[in-house]
């Protein structure tokens, strides 16, 4: 039987009608083809998948859509949201070398800015600690720790 | 030499945009109207025949639209060694026998993939078990059952390389040791799973967008698995989510959803999950290395006898070049005036090994560098200097390997133990504090044709426009590692564009020129780099022609493009603007657009490799001497990857294979039993996270590699090499033990701390 919900992803409402086991990366994939959230693993150790729901991280391949009914999604579409002015997070990454294969990049992305939205100057072992959730293979994670300090920087209030 | 303009800058990569912003598509982000899904059914044992396969209630469950096992496809054996048939051992999906848990059995198309993996659950298979062999000793046994009916000893390859005279190099040796060492299988762990959908198109042939390293040879592969010619068959790199050799063979999800979308007609889709790819996914090759070494008294090494057996798993995969360039390794970085190599590719029940990330080098050069080391200390020299004293020199010759063109090893040596303060460290660090050295060498790409290409090795071509623009294109594939932002560099730089004057289309064998034998070997800055350097080449002499034509120029001026404009050297004057020069060329050739082609094949480079890099890494640590546990202070890498193209890049790719080389030592491992890979998440296989990572410091040695484009050569593969050994003799340096048996555990330290390694105090 299916189930309605409704959701808020990057500030547009969207009322789906859905199987009650999908996951909120399966809608966010099959149903609203926002492909950008990635699916790694499945089973919430890589954070590929990471996405705020309501401010929160979580890991979208582990919330059932229909527990989160009703909420306001974030997903890496909705960082840059004109299309032309990236995000500071996003600006970062391009310009210090945080993106290889890219794979990884929506979740951390996505961390990270969970993480300057509670810490606005996090040192590098916040940093890192922040990050450890987001498996990478490709970086060793070094451009990416030096691109959220960057961000951290270019977002401080002035 | 003229400094460079856009070699050597931190440009961005081409495609971070797109991947900062989420809008780059990889495979499994891909829809056709229509697509089915697919799912594999896998085999529960590891060794069995096949009885009988009833799929009559798999077919009949509604939403499922096909249904197929091994013998409902064209029974044609494939494999990368296409120059020798005998190598190409498996089938798309199992015809008489399964060799492996996971070992593809069936394969069904749905509508979509809950109602396709609840139909594997309804094929009934019928087997007949056989015994499992799950170690290379028990396959080598005389009374082994056969594993592959053609293959008597399970032995597939054997390799043999032989210079000098190994014994009577140890016959006037003053020091001789002989040591085995165990090295493990590890994963690629590439976060994007394989993933690939395929579309019949409107004339009955196929297009098939897959998350691979090598389109060609999928193409060509796919072509003969489906009885089709090669140019029925168009492959398609979307953006790849990582490789590292092991997305680097057709593999059974590309053949299924091409078959399968032949026999439907709809488009299908195949993506593995996680689980399936740690239990049945390619992996680095296990290795028993025995290792007979000797010296002068003054360090001076002599003879190697070295005898390395690989379990291959139920596969040949790309398990004959990790044979062929094990031994390779075992006479690199050092100049062995005496060498023997014995490899054997040995077939067991387990998920097949194949090429990963340095490709038979960090199996081979561990052995070889912590061996060094206990050479060291049995004669009492320092790591450093022993290495110095015998590290390989431009201009050296290895006999059946290679001859070194460009090598900054020695320098290498010299810069980590200068910035790591080796002498003082090795001297004086205190208890559970230890320093460790590992050095390595790497291919540039191969040499030796075992895929039988009958084209170019890397080819490109560059359309150029009157607008100022050109187009790149090139079947070289960016996996992530940043190919295609270098080879816009190298074009930039030829033809004296900014980056934003070159679009580039990489990697799609209908439209690229053929071939390139794609993204493995760090090939591709050297040989496609080449290609388009000499395409590139081609474009000048046109526009220097049309120049020279419109200024009456002698003959004799040298020009150049520079800066967005085509001129003579020091008469900018007589110039025009790339556009224009474009421009006249076409008006002379009545509006013939204005490309060209251009490729390389090495030659007269050996069998091995046309170029080589070098490195030497340390590693600082601290143990925990209660609980063994190891954790990583500091790394320091010199390294001599020819011509920087980009910093930046090369720093990403020297830290990644950090993280790699730290997981490789102390954490990562399969965790096996019967045949069965046990840890198939990334909760217990344990790959090292932000939080693991050292601090580094590096240090480019630049040379000029006169084979590579602007003088480049490999970078990152090699490095996977180094990490490894460093961190077991820093290890050893702290606690006395001595890690013959990769990964280190903090069970093995607290074991050989307390057999009487030695204990610093």
């Amino acid at each position: 039987m299916k189930q309605l919900l409704t959701l808020r992803v990057n500030g547009i409402t969207h009322e789906l009608s859905i199987d009650p086991w999908r996951t909120l990366n399966e809608v966010l994939r099959d149903e609203l083809n926002l492909t950008g959230t990635k699916l790694g693993c499945g089973s919430g150790d890589c954070g590929a998948c990471t996405v705020l729901v309501d401010g929160r991280s979580v890991s979208s391949c582990l919330t059932l859509a229909a527990s989160v009914d009703g909420k306001e999604i974030a997903t890496v579409e909705g960082l840059a949201p004109s299309g032309e002015q990236l995000h500071p997070v996003q600006e970062s990454f391009v310009e210090n070398g945080a993106i290889q294969c890219g794979f990884c990049t929506a979740g951390m992305e996505m961390s990270a800015v969970y993480l300057l939205g509670r810490n606005n100057a996090p040192d590098e072992e916040q940093i890192r600690a922040g990050l450890s959730g987001n498996l990478c293979r490709c970086t060793g994670y070094n451009q990416i720790v030096e691109a959220v300090a960057a961000a951290a920087e270019k977002m401080k209030p002035s | 030499m003229e400094p460079f303009q856009m070699i050597g800058k931190d440009v961005p990569r081409n495609d971070a945009r797109a991947k900062a912003t989420g809008t780059a598509a990889y495979a499994d982000d891909l829809k056709l109207p229509g697509m089915l899904h697919g799912r594999i059914l896998r085999s529960p044992l590891a060794h069995a025949r096949i009885l009988h396969i009833d799929t009559s209630r798999a077919e009949a469950l509604t939403g499922v639209r096909c249904v197929i096992t091994g013998q409902d496809i064209p029974q044609v054996k494939y494999g990368n060694w296409r120059l020798f048939p005998d190598t190409q051992d498996e089938y798309a999906l199992a015809v008489d026998k399964v060799r492996f848990i996971g070992d593809e059995v069936a394969a069904v198309a749905a509508v979509d993939k809950d109602t396709a993996q609840e139909a594997l659950e309804l094929i009934d298979v019928e087997y007949e078990e056989l015994p499992g062999l799950f170690d290379v000793e028990s396959a080598m046994a005389g009374d082994a059952v056969p594993i592959h009916d053609h293959c008597r000893n399970n032995t597939s390859v054997n390799r043999k390389i032989a210079y000098g005279d190994v014994e009577k190099g140890f016959a006037e040796s003053d020091y001789v040791r002989e040591d085995t060492f165990r090295v493990h299988a590890v994963s690629h762990a590439y976060l994007e799973p394989c993933s690939a959908l395929a579309q019949l198109d409107l004339d009955g042939r196929i297009t098939l967008w897959t998350s691979t390293q090598v389109p060609y040879i999928v193409q060509c592969l796919l072509a003969s698995t489906l009885e089709m010619r090669e140019n029925d068959v168009r492959v398609i790199k979307p953006y790849v989510g990582g490789g590292f050799g092991g997305k680097m063979e057709l593999r059974t999800w590309e053949f299924c959803a091409a078959f399968m979308a032949k026999r439907t007609g709809r488009p299908v889709k195949f993506t593995l999950n996680r689980e399936e790819e740690f239990l049945a996914g390619r992996r680095r090759h296990p290795m028993t290395i025995h290792s007979k070494v000797g010296f002068k008294k003054d360090g001076a090494l002599v003879a190697k006898d070295l005898k390395i057996t690989l379990d291959g798993g139920a596969y040949n995969a790309m398990g004959p070049t990790a044979t062929f360039l094990c031994g390779n390794f075992g006479a690199m970085l050092y100049r062995y005036p005496n060498y023997a190599f014995y490899g054997r590719h040995v077939y067991t029940n387990k998920p097949p090994a194949s090429a990963m990330r340095g490709f038979g080098a960090p199996q081979s050069l561990y052995a070889s560098e912590i061996q060094m080391n206990m050479a060291a200390e049995a004669l009492g020299i320092d790591p450093v200097d022993i290495r110095l004293k015998n590290a390989q020199k431009s201009g050296d010759k290895i006999p059946d390997v290679a001859t070194i063109s460009s090598c900054g090893f020695t320098e290498s040596i010299q810069e980590v133990a200068r910035m790591s303060d080796w002498k003082k460290k090795r001297a004086s660090l205190g208890p559970g504090r230890g320093i460790g050295i590992g050095c390595y060498s790497f291919i540039s790409g191969g040499v030796f044709n075992w895929f039988n290409t009958q084209y170019p090795f890397s080819a490109a071509e560059v359309r150029a426009f009157s607008d100022g623009t050109v187009h790149l294109l090139t079947m070289a594939s960016d996996i992530g590692q940043g190919s295609d932002t270098a080879l816009k560099q190298i074009l930039a730089e030829e033809l004296g564009l900014r980056m934003e004057d070159i679009r580039i289309t990489s990697a799609d064998t209908a439209m690229t020129p053929q071939a390139d034998l794609g993204s493995w070997g760090s090939r591709v800055t050297l040989m496609a780099g080449n290609a388009v350097v000499d395409a590139a080449r081609k474009i000048k002499e046109r526009l220097f022609g049309a120049l020279s034509a419109r200024y009456n120029l002698n003959v004799i001026y040298e020009m150049e493009c520079r800066e967005g404009r085509v001129q003579p050297k020091g008469r900018p004057d007589r110039g025009m603007s790339f556009g224009e020069a474009v421009a006249m060329v076409q008006k002379a050739s009545r509006g013939e657009p204005l490309v060209a082609r251009g490729s390389y094949t090495p030659r007269d480079k050996g069998l091995v490799t046309p170029a080589f890099g070098f490195g030497a890494q340390v590693a600082e640590v601290e143990v925990d001497r209660q609980t063994g546990l190891v954790e990583v202070k500091k790394m320091w890498t010199a390294h001599d990857c020819g011509t920087v193209i980009n910093p930046k890049g090369v720093e990403g790719q020297l830290a990644g294979s950090i993280q790699m080389g730290l997981g490789y030592a102390l954490s990562e491992q399969f965790v096996m039993e019967e045949g069965r890979t046990l840890n198939t998440n990334f909760l217990d296989y344990k790959m090292p996270t932000a939080l693991d990572m050292p601090p580094g410091e590096v240090v480019h040695v630049e040379t000029y590699e006169p084979e590579g484009p602007m003088g480049a050569k490999e970078c990152g593969e090699g490095l996977a090499s180094p990490t490894a050994p460093a961190i077991s003799d820093a290890v050893y340096h702290a606690t006395g033990y001595r890690c013959k048996d990769l990964p280190i555990t903090p069970e093995k330290i607290l074991e050989g701390m307390n057999a009487g390694g030695k204990k610093k105090s």
